[in-house]
């Protein structure tokens, strides 16, 4: 059978090219199972995290802290922009007074929660991806296991936790801030009525349906960019090169994973009520 | 940087991420308004509603006394039932009035209670009686519209 075993190059190609596709989808599904299986390792081994909490405390000072000056200073401008975009927008209807409801409703809502966490990924994200990255690469973590210390218990748990706790307050500084920013550029620039201002805002904004929802959304983009920051540096390439592909995988995938994970959240909380 | 300055810091973090938090809730929400205590319930049948909403507010002479808290179409009558909780501390009397308005030309809608003379006060789960429906802003333009074409006799029909 001289002829049927001679590929032509054509076919070759194709199988080749076949073959990559089929083992980037497989190692794909294989990473997430993976992901899915560290996650459950985080919150099985997270006592030590919540025994010793001062290890907590200082992955909490890494993330929560050092992301409280771009938190402020960016809710800040985003304020200020709303408040300005919002009256030039709002003065066409005659209805300048509804400028607090804008800025309140869109910060508390959306703009606190997404934008904060797209900072937050960046910020701290990765960062921790790149300390948990290097640390595999100049193996601390197999250094711990020869110690009989467990790296996801002792390294892993405490910084995902961090980051857990750390998104909801950082939301809720940006949506403060930022409503402070409209306040600033609405009431003491431009000179909306301050009184409607604050009023038509109460009015408006309710403290479940709004704020609460708000809170629950950041809580849920912690627990997502904290989970695949870990996970990107535990599973990182032990090289330089490895680490720093690790960090860009972070920060890309979990601004992707945030997005898509607020329009689910939004879907299920304003239905158009 | 030693323990007791990281402990410091991290307070301070979480203080003034609940502080924010509180002025949220406070300053921006309507939590503290909204939860004025004890309530009774109240129902009102109306022809239609208009926009009127769940959560929407209740007023008396201007002054919040209460919020819509369920909007239901009567099956049988097909007319829309609103319940609503009335604070504790304000009575209406047994002939009161409720009206649907609107806040401004392109504001939200709201029950409005226009309180009438008789000495009885309405209970807990009581019927509203005398009721008016919104004004629905495209039947009177539309109404108007008829009005303008029948003067002019056909005359500026297309």
């Amino acid at each position: 059978m001289p002829n049927s075993s001679k590929p032509s190059p054509f076919t070759d190609k194709l199988v080749q090219f076949l073959t990559r596709l089929g083992h980037n989808f497989t190692s794909r599904i294989w990473r997430l199972g993976f992901a899915s299986r560290f996650f459950l390792a985080i919150l099985l081994l997270s006592g030590t995290a919540l025994r010793r909490f001062h290890l907590t405390i200082r992955e909490i000072y890494f993330t929560g802290v050092l992301s409280l000056i771009i938190i402020l200073v960016s809710g800040l401008f985003v304020g200020m922009v709303l408040g300005l975009q919002g009256y030039d927008t709002l003065q066409r209807y005659g209805s300048s007074e509804a400028l607090g409801v804008l800025v309140s409703l869109s910060l508390v809502r959306e703009l606190g929660p997404v934008v904060s966490a797209l900072l937050f990924a960046s910020r701290a994200g990765s960062a921790i991806t790149a300390e948990i990255g290097l640390m595999k690469a100049t193996e601390q973590l197999s250094a711990m296991e020869m110690m009989a210390v467990n790296p996801i218990a002792r390294v892993v748990a405490p910084r995902f936790w961090a980051g857990v706790v750390s998104m909801p307050m950082l939301a809720a500084l940006f949506s403060a801030m930022g409503i402070f920013g409209g306040y600033l550029v609405g009431v003491q620039l431009i000179g909306v009525d301050e009184g409607s201002f604050w009023s038509q805002m109460q009015a408006s904004v309710d403290f479940r349906e709004d704020i609460v929802n708000g809170i629950i959304k950041s809580c849920v983009f912690g627990i997502i960019i904290s989970w695949i920051a870990v996970f990107e540096g535990y599973d990182a390439e032990p090289t330089a090169e490895g680490v720093s592909g690790a960090t860009t995988r972070t920060v890309v995938t979990s601004s992707l994973a945030v997005l898509a994970a607020d329009f689910v959240l939004t879907a299920f909380m304003f239905r158009g009520a | 940087m030693n323990r007791a300055t990281l402990d410091l810091w991290v307070g301070i973090f979480v203080t003034i991420g609940l502080g924010s938090l509180l002025f949220l809730a406070l300053k921006v929400g309507n939590l503290a308004s909204n939860n004025v205590g004890e309530t009774y319930r109240l129902e009102a049948k109306f022809d239609n509603i208009g926009g009127l909403k769940v959560r929407g507010a209740v007023k008396s002479a201007g002054v919040v006394v209460g919020r819509v808290t369920q909007i239901q179409l009567d099956p049988e009558a097909f007319v829309a039932v609103v319940s609503m909780h009335i604070d504790h501390r304000y009575k209406f009397p047994r002939d009161t009035f409720a009206t649907i308005n609107t806040s401004g030309l392109l504001g939200e809608q709201y029950v409005g209670f226009e309180v009438g003379g008789e000495t009885q006060m309405l209970k807990d789960g009581d019927l509203v009686k005398k009721t008016q429906s919104a004004v629905v802003l495209e039947k009177l333009i539309s109404q108007f519209m008829f009005n303008k074409a029948s003067e002019d006799n056909g005359g500026s029909k297309k």
